[in-house]
């Protein structure tokens, strides 16, 4: 056994530990005095930055992690200060938080939701960070959102979609600024009504796990209102990757509207076999067969090339919007990086602008505090139009775009064009929707 | 001593000291200095480190001994987690019941799945493990998690909601899981000048667990069945000729190294009130094998080091970002600080894969037998002496 | 039965590309005895093989055409490939057009070298070396590779779209007066792999050195005291089967875009597959990717899933359980062969 190399180390490790605590006798028991986690000491505040970095996520973590380094520079006072000089509140100085220099770590959620907890408990119990930010999955925005309630510190989550961020699994120390998969269906509905006619049978793929059905439910019942019938919701494996036998029966099913709930590397596969199998040339009764994606990111529509063209969806953000916020962050992060962001980046983006306005306008980094602060805030100028922070759910309500797969693309980037921007009216629901009824906020959690 | 040969007892008391002793072992760098990156003394990572520990002690008795690898094992890691969160849905958060619910569900689960795989050997039951884990990840991620019946929330993950019963649970308790009112999360912080220590009472009660669980695993590999098990690995066809039926050791095995997996999954749980399905999947089970044979399967100490190994790469060096390497190099001069930039960041942040990926190749070819071989060649070098026969007859081959 | 012979040839579709993995993992495992988890990899690597052709023919040199802006406003940069300019605009795009079919030409030497420079360099050292040991190694270089991959092309999948020519709807019923739309790209797949797999087996069956290593599988050490280099000729084949995943992976990318991980997608399904056909036995790799496949489709039905809820995530799984419970050493296993 491996008795004399554990005990040498064994040996060195406590002699060093001994005499480290003979040097320096001094005990002081760092019980926080402030009254919460984490609570800032010095003259740095640290963020955790929790994106995926493995795993079929890790562009859209990588484009998130950019925006969030952009974030931290405005902070700072550094970089032509982007979306700060157009946002409604002007309490950001460009002195970082409050005076604070901010700082940050970052960690890998694999996309997994233990990954994801561990890597944003280290942010909190090793380095200090008083806000944990960030995700590509809603599997994991609940999952993080539930451990930072308990941990006391605040969730500003990123990328998640799924109705029960904000529904079921909401919690008092979270906030969503993107949206959700009831905004896409009440979003996009009558886009598709009015571009496809209200008589159509609708072929539903969902992607069967938490998101894929909220989603699947909320398009379903949006159309449905409007004239459509669903004909048939088939659940895919997350794991599946290649769809042909999932297509191959909607070719003779009598549906002429095919709505694709997936996401990610999902959405890529399931699309390009839809476009193979010839539906988009198809006809039935008459009428042009239509696909629908109602979640698009560029991101992923860069991954299905070709396939795209002529797909509606619906998305929280684009580069291509014309208001004077959209375009002075697409400028900075342009100008940084060489490309411009994707919705990922925004919303990461807007988020962490959101966090520090909040602390600053509540003058402490208490998470109860910016809790206060944040619920019912109205702001704007920060690239959707005038937005509202939600008190009953800490969900923001703004407009929402619906875009379509671009023709005639002038550049790898230009892929999306935006048909229609839905204002905000349309897409608002009662907080106890039965959609997202069940949760709880709870009170906030100021922690230690 | 405890029914332990000398050499075992020392063996245990090191490894009880080093455990104890983690959070200042751990943390062996002051907290402002750059190299506070590689601290890993604190409650999370350290859970983490015992708990898989116990996972790896326990995948160990089977796969070390009797030879049979396994590659579902995290099925009840999984069954375990959830059995105990829904012990917090039911009871409250006193981790006890948790607990030992999750060792008893894994084991009949063991038990279930042991008696159909173990009627195979060699690849077979390999494949056999791995399809069984496999099912119960796919069906715990969508079909048991339906509205209508709901066993395991699927993609979110299990966890307590306000609405559920928790019928012993009281006010005076914490509203997170605790040992008779002890909190898990509890941590005491000490200062001492530049550096900071963080005891954690979850830590501590999972560490005294390992403990008891590497004890037991010390008298199974010395114990007559533990020898039956060996037996098992060196030749099953002449102890079958000899007249002895080998499946019920084997099948033993199983379930005991499924109970640890289980008892594993339910200190995650106890540790952290949230069940993802994410730890059934292959990749999970598979981690533990690499756990196993990094550190040195069939001996006593390697499973808890690869397991460690493992956990500390995922969790510290996933964390390295550029931001944090310009700190490292700020000191270099300019074009020759970006060289070097790039030379390490493919390693580190969101390349830490490629770095685990090298390291598993680096010890299975130059230390066939994991970390430990590599202990014992430093040990040697050291006391340049040739290896004495105690040291070969911890150190079996590992299996086939 | 329209919706029956979609399902069957997507299951074909499906298998052929089990098959052809496990056909490569079966000659691996019975030439050299070695349990090669980076097999997926090599199927990864000749998907982006053809990712790489694209990349190379789309290499274009910029014009600034001040009529259209970019994103931050200013004038446009377009691209036009060097392929487009040297052979003329309309032979260029035919040449771009068709880079995946060019792509098998390009994969061929290159996945031959790296299954030969993965013999020799790692490999060979871990024949006498435990199935647990070469496991690790070679997952840790399926890591490695696939981290590498995604270094350079990132996370995201990229589409290898077919030719022009390939990617529509053939419909096959139209002679008997049935629904059977089914993209040509998916048969021409299907017919690829028959071929490849064929070949193998013709290879195998009718020349002296297929002849040879066949006898080598049987009884290595007869073979080489019959004075023979079967080292040499296994390397080869473990070169072979690289090239035959890799191959699999170019013709695979228009089915589905080739992300860095589809490799780990296949892995486990594969060797799921080589054990239910029986170790060490190609015919039984080939037959089970098929039947699998085929399972699998049939499985993924509405029907099949109200039937039985969560049927099509299990079923390989399933199979394989009850196929291993039955005959123990898969269906067509030899005894003796990794049982130890």
């Amino acid at each position: 056994m491996t008795k004399p190399t554990l005990s040498r180390r064994g040996v060195l490790k406590t002699g060093a530990a001994a005499g480290v605590g003979l040097a320096l006798p001094t005990y002081l028991s760092a019980a926080s005095h402030s009254g919460f986690t984490n609570a800032p000491q010095g003259d740095t505040v640290t963020l955790g930055f929790n994106v995926p970095q493995s795993g079929p996520y890790a562009d859209e973590g990588a484009d998130e992690l950019r925006a969030y380094q952009l974030a931290v520079e405005h902070l700072n006072g550094e970089g032509d200060g982007g979306m700060m000089n157009t946002f409604s509140s002007q309490v950001l100085e460009g002195n970082g938080i409050m005076g604070k220099k901010v700082e940050y770590v970052t960690g890998d959620t694999q996309t997994k939701s233990d990954a994801a907890r561990a890597s944003a408990k280290s942010m909190i119990e090793k380095d200090g960070a008083v806000m944990i930010t960030g995700g590509s999955s809603s599997g994991v925005a609940i999952a993080v959102q539930g451990l930072c309630q308990e941990a006391g510190v605040i969730f500003m989550s990123g990328l998640t979609h799924s109705n029960d961020t904000t529904g079921k699994d909401k919690k008092a120390n979270g906030f969503r600024h993107f949206f959700n998969g009831y905004m896409s269906g009440a979003a996009l509905a009558p886009v598709l009504a009015a571009q496809y006619g209200e008589d159509r049978k609708a072929y539903h793929l969902t992607a069967d796990y938490t998101w894929g059905w909220t989603q699947q439910e909320s398009i379903a019942a949006a159309t449905e209102a409007l004239g459509w019938t669903t004909v048939e919701n088939v659940l895919t494996p997350l794991a599946a990757t290649d769809f042909s036998s999932y297509i191959a029966p909607v070719l003779n099913s009598g549906a002429d509207v095919l709505v694709l709930n997936h996401y990610g590397g999902n959405m890529v596969n399931s699309l390009t076999n839809a476009v193979q199998f010839g539906l988009r040339e198809k006809m039935v009764d008459g009428k042009q067969f239509e696909i629908v994606v109602p979640l698009f990111s560029r991101l992923m529509a860069r991954g299905a090339g070709e396939n795209v063209k002529g797909i509606l969806g619906s998305t929280n953000w684009h580069w291509s919007l014309q208001d004077e916020a959209s375009q002075a962050f697409v400028k900075s992060f342009g100008t940084k990086y060489g490309f411009p962001p994707s919705q990922a980046a925004h919303t990461c983006y807007v988020q962490t602008l959101l966090y520090a306005d909040a602390v600053a306008r509540a003058g402490s980094f208490n998470p109860c505090a910016v809790v206060e602060a944040l619920e019912g805030f109205e702001f704007d100028g920060l690239g959707n139009g005038p937005t509202l922070y939600r008190a009953e759910d800490h969900q923001c309500f703004k407009d929402v775009l619906v875009v379509r797969g671009k023709e005639n693309p002038t550049s790898e980037f230009d892929l999306l064009e935006v048909v229609e921007v839905t204002p905000r009216a349309q897409v608002e629901y009662a907080p106890d929707h039965p959609m997202f009824a069940g949760g709880n906020l709870g009170q906030c959690n100021p922690g230690a | 001593m405890l029914g332990l040969k000398k050499h075992d007892l020392s063996l245990l008391i090191i490894v009880a000291i080093l455990t104890m002793a983690a959070p200042f072992l751990l943390n062996p760098f002051p907290t402002e200095s750059g190299m506070a990156q590689f601290n890993a003394g604190y409650p999370d990572l350290m859970q983490k480190f015992v708990i898989f520990g116990i996972f790896a002690i326990g995948f160990n008795i089977l796969f070390g001994l009797t030879g049979y690898l396994s590659f579902g094992h995290a099925a009840f890691l999984g069954v375990g987690s959830y059995a105990c969160v829904w012990m917090f849905k039911l009871l409250g958060y006193n981790v006890l019941p948790g607990i030992l619910l999750s060792i008893v569900v894994s084991g009949l689960f063991a038990l279930l799945i042991g008696v159909i795989t173990l009627r195979r050997s060699g690849i077979y039951f390999s494949i056999l493990t791995l399809a069984f884990a496999q099912m119960s990840f796919a069906l715990a991620y969508s079909v048991l998690s339906n509205p209508k019946f709901n066993l395991t929330n699927g993609e979110t993950g299990l966890q307590v909601y306000a609405d559920d019963p928790q019928w012993f649970h009281s006010d005076r308790l914490p509203d997170l899981p605790h040992l008779f009112g002890l909190s898990m999360r509890a941590t005491h912080r000490m200062e001492l000048g530049a550096w900071e220590f963080q005891f954690n009472v979850g830590y501590y009660m999972c560490a005294v667990i390992m403990l008891l669980c590497f004890y037991l695993a010390i008298r199974i590999f010395r114990s007559p069945f533990g020898l039956m098990l060996r037996a098992v690995k060196s030749n099953q066809q002449r102890m079958n000729y000899t007249g002895l039926n080998s499946r019920p050791y084997t099948l033993a095995a199983f379930v005991i190294s499924g109970m640890y997996a289980g008892l594993a999954g339910g200190l995650l749980s106890a540790v952290d009130p949230l069940a993802g399905a994410e730890r059934m999947q292959w990749t999970a089970s598979g981690e533990v094998v690499l756990m196993t044979i990094l550190g040195g399967a069939g001996t006593l100490i390697g499973p808890v080091l690869g397991a460690g190994l493992i956990k500390y790469f995922e969790n510290i060096f996933s964390k390295i970002n550029e931001s944090v390497l310009h700190g490292w190099f700020g000191f270099l001069p300019d074009g020759l600080e970006d060289f070097v930039i790039t030379l390490v960041y493919p390693f580190v942040g969101k390349g830490w894969h490629l770095t685990l990926g090298v390291i598993f190749m680096l010890v299975v070819i130059f230390l066939p037998g994991g970390l430990v071989e590599g202990g014992q060649r430093i040990g040697r070098l050291f006391r340049g002496k040739k290896p004495s026969g105690a040291a070969k007859s911890a150190t079996t081959e590992p299996a086939e | 039965m329209d919706a029956i012979i979609l399902q069957i040839l997507n299951g074909l579709d499906k298998g052929s590309a089990y098959a052809l993995i496990a056909l490569g993992l079966t000659l691996i495992f019975g030439t050299l005895g070695v349990v090669n988890f980076a097999h997926g990899a090599l199927f990864m690597i000749g998907a982006f093989c053809s990712v790489t052709l694209s990349k190379l023919l789309n290499l274009s040199f910029e014009t600034v055409d001040p009529t259209q802006k970019d994103f931050l406003g200013n004038p446009l940069k377009v691209k036009t490939p060097y392929v487009e300019s040297w052979f003329g605009p309309e032979v260029g795009a035919t040449i771009i057009d068709w880079s995946v079919p060019l792509a098998i030409l390009f994969a061929i030497p290159i996945m031959l070298v790296i299954g030969y420079v993965m013999e020799r360099g790692l490999i060979k050292h871990f024949y006498k070396r435990p199935h647990a040991d070469q496991i690790l190694v070679t997952f840790g270089l399926a890591i490695v590779l696939q981290e590498i991959v995604k270094f350079y092309f990132g996370a995201n999948p990229i589409q290898t779209p077919a030719p022009d020519a390939l990617s529509g709807v053939a419909n096959l019923g139209g002679a008997l007066g049935l629904q059977i739309a089914y993209p040509i790209w998916r048969l021409v797949y299907i017919g690829f792999s028959l071929l490849l797999i064929f070949g193998a087996f013709a290879f195998l069956q009718f020349t002296t050195f297929g002849m040879v290593v066949r006898a080598g599988m049987a009884d290595r050490e007869t073979v080489q005291l019959l004075g023979i280099d079967i080292d040499r000729r296994f390397t080869i084949m473990f070169g072979l089967a690289a090239a035959i995943a890799g191959l699999a992976g170019v013709m695979y990318g228009p089915i589905n875009a080739p992300n860095y991980h589809m490799g780990m997608d296949f892995l486990v399904l594969s060797f799921v597959v080589v054990v239910v056909g029986g170790m060490g036995s190609l015919p039984g790799a080939v037959l089970a990717g098929f039947l699998l496949g085929i399972l699998e489709a049939f499985a993924s039905t509405t029907w099949a899933t109200t039937t039985i809820p969560g049927i099509n995530q299990i079923i390989i799984y399933l199979v394989a359980i009850i196929v291993l419970l039955t005959r123990p050493r898969g269906l067509m296993g030899k005894k003796g062969v990794m049982e130890d």
